[in-house]
């Protein structure tokens, strides 16, 4: 025992200094400042009120937190959506020798910036973009593509997707081809082994995957900043903006502590079924 | 017709390998028919080929007079009880059991229903709310047949079910499967590499090599009568010998083997003089006490204790015979000894081999 327990501490201490100084500790300091007053210049003053916390419950920002709740979910979905097919492809069906390129390919677009990226989609979609310019050519009306919630839904979607098809990928290679062909052999069409077979078995995957999509995406604003032109104001544009813009740090620290609850309450919301999932 | 399968010169081809060359097969209603080889022989294939989850190349396949060639696997009125169970591990007992009525759109009273019968058929009610993760390797297996068997199939295809149970176990299942299968009436195919679940429950065995049926015949039939050295070999016949036939007299043929040794077979085999032929004794025709005929001196060079009985291993000239003798009387017998070993004419087995034909 005290030689397991000797391991265990050697194998986390490492991991534990780090996330102490980088991540504990700043979040106490936030909660400290969340709990404080701003001052005239934007400089904090320490106390010990919760008024921040009941100006973020005010209608104005739930609805913006409700709004962000909502991207997410959209998010999620049509990660999953365009995802499945693809992780099914690529995990069952793609020439064994290309599976590695091609997941390789999946990640691909992580050696680049998503700043950059987001600049890129911008070039693409703006009214002297190339998918108008291309639209012109060929005689067909121009498109707003750009500065709405079709970009910004764009952009998350890009952004989230290989987060989505890895654990899906991960999770429908395991699935046994066996269990398919049992399925039809008891008179299951495709159709059927999908919803009986394939989703109950991948379900560990489908929870994976919607779990690391919807929580960033909770807190995304690069996105509905450069592709929505901050037209529309989500929880993360707002926190960005308190500490950048307002330079109210105090009210920036409760709307993020906010934002982490709403993110707990929803992962033990789900945990029931989440575990169900990974019980298979 | 019901339970009728018929498979008519099929072929399957996996790039460069004939896995199923030009196969006929005739299973007749009620019939256990066994398709028996060595991994790699094309048995599982044809199997799958039945089933559905392979499309031939050449053939077709009928079933209860209906050819059902180009029907996808989920339209066949065969059920398939898989090698690793293939059991859905998301769902209970009885759910694996209720899943082919659920698609089928039973009505829940009936499923509920035929779930349990299906369940006290394999002798697992009470056991339906268990999940798969609880139950034992046996338990799968009677789970399996079970989901396989509710639906009522007109054949039922069994991929070496029995492979991962166990010895014991084993045995005990071959028998409850060959009673459950008189008492439905359901034809079984049956595939394994292991000969003696094939004697054991088999009406009739297939015996595969390189994608052919090499022999088809009764257990006892082709246990006593292999045609061919393949089948000899894989039936345990220890002794093969490769001969000239040198004379012919009185209803004996005497073969000369290429290691020197002279047997008298017996004439219903065909031989002619000068002619090149494979025969077979198995080691328990091979007698230490008696002296019938073929009487050979040798020397116990090896012994291969196998519990209710002893694998000698003789040296005759140039050859070494392996000899079967019980172990019920006291094993006086040891290494060194010279012995005198006696089979009759008709233990000698005339086998065909595509050797001598090439």
């Amino acid at each position: 025992m005290r030689e397991n327990r000797r391991e265990a501490v050697g194998l986390l201490l490492p991991g534990l200094v780090l996330l102490a100084i980088l991540f504990y500790l700043p979040q106490l300091l936030m909660l400290s400042v969340s709990l404080g007053r701003r001052t005239a210049y934007g400089g904090v003053e320490r106390g010990f009120s919760l008024a921040n916390y009941l100006r973020a419950l005010d209608p104005l920002y739930l609805a913006i937190l409700g709004r962000s709740v909502l991207l997410a979910a959209a998010t999620t979905l049509l990660c999953l959506a365009v995802g499945y097919p693809v992780a099914y492809w690529l995990a069952r069906r793609a020439p064994r020798r290309w599976r590695n390129a091609l997941l390789t390919l999946v990640i691909l677009p992580f050696w680049t910036s998503f700043l950059i990226r987001m600049y890129a989609w911008i070039v693409l979609l703006r009214s002297e973009g190339v998918v108008n310019l291309a639209l012109g050519a060929l005689g067909l009306p121009q498109a707003e593509l750009l500065y709405n919630d079709f970009a910004v839904l764009l952009g998350q979607l890009y952004g989230e997707l290989p987060f989505m098809i890895i654990p899906l990928y991960v999770s429908l290679e395991k699935l046994e081809e066996s269990l398919l062909e049992a399925a039809a052999d008891l008179g299951a069409d495709a159709r059927r082994r999908f919803t009986s077979v394939i989703v109950p078995q991948t379900l560990p995957g489908i929870a994976a995957g919607c779990v690391l999509v919807f929580i960033p995406s909770l807190g995304a604003y690069l996105a509905p900043d450069l592709l929505g032109g901050g037209k529309t104001a989500y929880i993360g544009n707002l926190i960005q903006g308190q500490f950048a813009v307002a330079r109210d740090m105090p009210f920036g620290a409760a709307l993020s502590f906010v934002l982490s609850l709403a993110v707990l309450g929803l992962l033990v919301a789900f945990r029931r079924p989440l575990a169900k999932a990974r019980a298979l | 017709m019901k339970g009728a399968l018929s498979i008519r010169g099929v072929s399957k081809r996996y790039g460069d390998t004939l896995a199923v060359r030009d196969v006929s097969l005739e299973v007749e209603p009620g019939q256990f028919v066994t398709l028996l080889g060595p991994s790699g022989c094309g048995k599982t294939t044809l199997l799958r080929l039945v089933a559905g989850f392979e499309q031939p190349d050449a053939g077709r396949v009928w079933l209860s007079g209906q050819d059902v060639t180009s029907l996808p696997a989920h339209k066949r009125p065969v059920n398939t009880v898989f090698q690793q169970y293939a059991l859905f591990p998301h769902r209970t007992v009885f759910g694996n059991v209720a899943f082919g009525l659920e698609v089928r759109g039973v009505a829940k009273p009936e499923i509920q229903e035929r779930v349990e019968a299906a369940l006290e058929l394999v002798r697992l009610s009470g056991l339906g709310a268990r999940g798969i993760g609880e139950i034992s390797g046996g338990q799968k297996q009677r789970v399996a047949l079970a989901r396989a068997l509710v639906l009522e199939p007109e054949v039922l295809l069994l991929d070496e079910p029995m492979a991962a149970l166990d010895p014991k176990l084993r045995q005990k299942m071959q028998v409850e499967l060959k009673n459950l299968q008189e008492r439905l009436g359901i034809s079984f195919l049956f595939v394994t590499h292991d000969q003696d679940e094939a004697l054991v429950m088999a009406d009739r065995i297939a015996v595969m090599s390189h994608g052919r049926i090499e022999q088809l015949d009764g257990p006892e039939e082709l246990y006593e009568k292999p045609r061919t050295r393949f089948v000899a070999d894989f039936l345990g016949v220890a002794n093969l010998f490769r001969g000239t036939v040198e004379a012919l007299r009185d209803g004996i043929a005497r073969v000369r083997t290429d290691s020197g040794l002279a047997l008298d077979a017996a004439q219903d085999g065909g031989y002619r003089t000068g002619e090149a032929v494979w025969v077979g004794v198995r080691s328990e025709r091979i007698s230490l006490s008696e002296r019938s005929s073929n009487l050979l001196e040798g020397t116990i060079d090896d012994e291969i204790f196998l519990g209710d009985w002893t694998d000698w291993r003789v040296r005759v000239g140039a050859t070494i015979l392996s000899v079967g003798e019980g172990n019920v009387l006291a094993r006086a017998r040891r290494r060194g000894d010279v012995v005198t070993l006696s089979f009759p004419p008709e233990a000698v087995l005339r086998l065909e081999d595509q050797e001598l034909e090439a």
